[in-house]
């Protein structure tokens, strides 16, 4: 059946089953691979994108269940990584393999939109969700409080 | 050692049929496909296309470990071009990409750096001494009148970009003898640049194997045997075939694919089929039987000696004022890089192109080959991104599969499996034994130790070694540093009936744990300070630089509050000296490891920076495997499904890692994998001294609440 969704501020119609995973219609249909898959049981987070603002993860969400509302990807943020966690992300050199980097950052994303200035407990709070199995955690946390920093003096 | 992992390697590779290849160049593919003009390749490590375009063969894969920024900082060094201008390829199979220290095309065992040092080096050199010689050529001057750099060659007023130089200078004849820079003169190697990998991989275009696309391509989920060995005796699809999307379902060696339009029909109609399996001779297969099995192949195994007796430890150790014995264990576990195991394979005829992640092109060309009964020089393959390898993706049974599958429907398939999948059909690292033993005089020091483990060989299974062989990948930093009058060092190999594999470090791991926590046994039972009582046993300056500089940026000695303690732990491998710090309290018989502090002496470093990153990276990949993760087996099976119940290591529990790198002038050492090895003899040894237990049994965090 045909499904319309806002895909990165553009209304999307794919034709899948109602039960297909979005992430799977996001990646095969749509064609946009920076969204990962990595447990099919949300348990590792690469596959986190946003349902209208809040981090969900993709694997475990039935298309039919985002009609009509606004999905974002990490192809979101920004082209030309202009965008401050981008940013960030480059000057601390965080991906290593970087499998897991598109769900780590739009969880961060998701977090800095609600809380301007996270303590290391939120941190972990809001990313102990996205595995990392190249241990980037601490760059991550670093990168978080620097775009966090600069996105409060914007 | 008797023989030499290069000299196995390079024997065995050969007779397990991955052959000597006809000579073609890496596919001009991927990034060089933007380049306009003709591209032109002087040699294997340099591509230069008319429109100065400048592509750097890297000929280890990228899995994280930075080798896409590392090698082509060496070939840059020498080539005079600027690093953040360049493109990176990877290569593709082939007989020049061989690596030196392994004797076959794989990425792994930490010798990217090693391999590459002077061989990339002279390879830009080559390049920019050809670039050089043309334009000498093109200008009636003499090379040594011209400089180059820059992707720039000029001189007498003249000058000429490479891309203007490269048709010429690709039919200058390939220098035998090039002059390398001396390292005062390192202009790009030894600099922490940032990785040119970063970019693509904070805006979702790096392309990992799952991401790659091929014309036509269709998309397979297998259903795997639940037994690993076992194969499939009959099954019914009738309802799989009846589902949207599917093209076909077919039975290949160990398992039954369905083939879909997409990879989500191909799974939802994998759910539905009816499989009878054949579960084969790991049927019967537990994790108490291998443990029992492993105590019983001590009894009837002789062993082998990893290294001739010193002294004798027997006698010594008889005659000691204070005799020590103990056993440690390591546990079952499997790599689990974060992007599941894939592979496109497009067989048509007697040809077949492979894509995907892989450590081991040359590898998957031999068993694409050998699956189809073609020869090798027929198989292409294109190596994307790793998302992770950890050891998993030197194994070649998921390229296997996607070759069969495509053959049986003759178009080109993905294959795809599920985080269960690969939990389920991982090549282990085996369950090792070791049974430590020492004798102390009477002021403390150790007159004898002995040393032996029982643990399975890889080598046996990935590369044929004969049996009765010794394994040197069983041995790693099995030999401690310290200066001991008598020992013995042994080795029993059994296999313990599961298929095992390499895993990052490898034994290491295994050896350093015992090692390193019975040397603070040896301390406590001299009432000796561990740091202390180990520097009174090293000689070589690299090992007792390291130890002193970690526990003094540790603050080894400080007041902590009750229930925290410092363990130390110090190895070498893979050519870099290592000391670790954990800083870990324990509450409520849980585990919390708070800070590891890291002195590390890797000789000269490519990108400090990446050094950095590859420390921190094995700590926490290592400290996952020390506390948590387990694989058990029952009736064959493993019983763990996915990231619930194969625990690793999160955001919340990653400790402060702090590290102190070494300036040296020392070959390079291998940084991939050490870190990995000390951090569980590190929490270890805090974990004793923090609560008077002493755990010898990995996963710690679970032993510990036995205890």
């Amino acid at each position: 059946m045909a499904i319309s969704f806002n895909l990165n501020g553009s209304t999307v119609t794919v034709q899948a089953e109602p039960d297909t995973p979005l992430l799977w219609v996001i990646r095969d249909e749509v064609g946009l691979t920076g969204t990962k898959f990595g447990c099919g049981a949300a348990l590792c987070g690469a596959c986190t994108v946003h349902l209208n603002g809040s981090p969900i993860r993709s694997c475990q969400t039935p298309v039919s269940a985002v009609a009509g509302k606004k999905v974002a990807t990490v192809e979101s943020l920004s082209a030309d990584n202009s965008h401050p966690l981008q940013k960030a992300w480059v000057k601390h050199q965080v991906p290593q393999c970087g499998y897991c980097q598109s769900g780590q950052l739009m969880s961060a994303t998701a977090l800095l939109a609600k809380n301007k200035n996270p303590s290391d407990s939120d941190i972990d709070a809001a990313m102990s969700g996205n595995l990392c199995r190249c241990g980037t955690y601490n760059r991550i946390r670093a990168a978080i409080k620097d775009a966090a920093a600069e996105m409060r003096k914007a | 050692m008797t023989t030499t992992r290069r000299d196995f390697l390079k024997t065995t590779a050969v007779a397990s049929g991955v052959s000597v290849l006809g000579m073609y160049l890496p596919g001009l593919g991927g990034e060089e496909a933007h380049a306009a003009g003709s591209v032109h390749t002087p040699n294997a490590w340099v591509h230069i296309a008319d429109d100065n375009t400048v592509t750097l063969i890297s000929h280890m894969s990228e899995m994280g470990q930075g080798v896409h920024t590392s090698l082509p900082m060496l070939i840059a060094e020498e080539l005079g071009v600027d690093i953040t201008k360049v493109k990176v390829a990877t290569a593709g199979a082939n007989p020049a990409y061989v690596n030196g220290l392994l004797g076959a095309q794989i990425t792994g065992g930490s010798t990217a750096i090693r391999d590459a040092w002077e061989k990339l080096r002279i390879g830009g050199a080559q390049v920019r001494t050809m670039l050089v010689q043309a334009a000498a050529n093109k200008w009636g001057v003499d090379a040594s009148t011209l400089t180059a750099e820059n992707g720039v060659v000029s001189g007498g007023g003249k000058s000429a970009t490479y891309g203007e130089l490269a048709a010429a200078a690709a039919s200058v004849p390939v220098p035998k003898d090039v002059k390398l820079k001396d390292p005062s003169q390192f202009k790009v190697v030894g600099k922490p640049l940032q990785r040119l990998d970063t970019p693509s991989k904070v805006n979702g275009t790096a392309q990992f194997g799952i991401d790659a696309k091929v014309p036509g391509m269709v998309y397979a989920s297998i259903e795997q045997t639940p037994v690993i060995g076992g194969k499939p005796k009959s099954f019914d699809a009738a309802k799989a075939k009846a589902m949207p999307g599917v093209i076909d379902v077919v039975q290949i060696g160990d398992g039954v694919a369905v083939v879909a339009d997409s990879y989500w029909h191909a799974f939802k109609a994998r759910k539905t089929l009816k499989v009878e399996w054949d579960n084969g001779a790991g049927a019967g297969l537990s994790t108490a039987a291998m443990w029992a099995g492993i105590k019983d192949a001590e009894k009837t195994i002789k062993p082998i000696k990893i290294r001739p007796d010193v002294g004798n430890a027997q006698n010594a150790i008889n005659g000691a004022a204070k005799v020590l014995k103990a056993n440690y264990t390591t546990q079952l576990i499997a790599h689990q890089p974060l992007e599941p195991m894939n592979f496109i394979a497009d067989v048509k005829g007697d040809r077949c192109e492979l894509t995907g992640p892989t450590q081991f092109p040359q590898g998957a060309q031999g068993t694409a080959a050998a699956v189809l009964g073609i020869k090798p020089e027929n198989v292409t393959v294109t190596t994307t991104f790793l998302g992770g390898g950890f050891g998993r993706r030197i194994e070649l049974d998921f390229i296997a599969q996607a070759v069969q599958v495509s053959k049986a429907v003759g178009r080109p398939v993905k294959v795809l499996w599920t985080r269960e999948d690969d939990m389920k059909h991982d090549f282990y690292r085996p369950q090792g034994l070791q049974r430590m033993e020492a004798g102390l005089d009477e002021s403390g020091k150790p007159v004898g130790v002995k040393f032996q483990m029982t643990s399975q060989s890889i080598t046996q299974r990935a590369f044929g070694l004969p049996k009765n062989t010794l394994d040197p990948f069983m041995v790693e930093a099995a030999v401690a540093p310290y200066d001991v009058a008598n020992t013995s060092h042994d080795l029993i190999i059994h296999d313990a009936g599961l298929r095992v594999g390499y895993l990052r470090a490898v034994s290491h791991t295994m050896n350093c744990f015992a090692n390193e926590c019975f040397m603070d046994e040896l301390a406590n039972a001299a009432k000796q300070d561990p740091v202390e009582y180990r520097l009174s046993l090293l000689k070589d300056a690299r090992y007792t630089n390291v130890l002193k500089l970690a526990a003094e940026k540790a603050g080894w000695g400080k007041k902590l509050p009750k229930g925290r303690a410092l363990g130390v732990a110090l190895m070498e491998g893979y050519g870099t000296y290592m000391a670790q710090v954990a800083e870990v309290s324990v509450t409520g018989g849980n585990v919390k490891v708070h800070k590891v502090t890291v002195a590390c002496d890797p000789g000269r470093m490519v990108n400090p920076e990446i050094v950095r990153q590859q420390l921190e990276s094995g700590i926490i990949y290592g400290l996952s495997g020390a506390l948590y993760g387990e694989i058990t087996l029952k009736d064959g099976q493993v019983q763990q499904n996915n990231f619930n119940d194969f625990r690793v290591i999160r955001q919340n529990e990653s400790p402060v890692i702090d590290i102190v790198l070494v300036e040296s002038n020392e070959k390079p050492g291998g940084v991939g994998e050490p870190s990995t090895s000390l951090i569980g003899a590190a929490v270890g040894n805090a974990i004793f001294t923090a609560t008077g237990k002493r755990v010898r049994d990995f996963p710690l965090a679970s032993h510990l609440k036995k205890a």
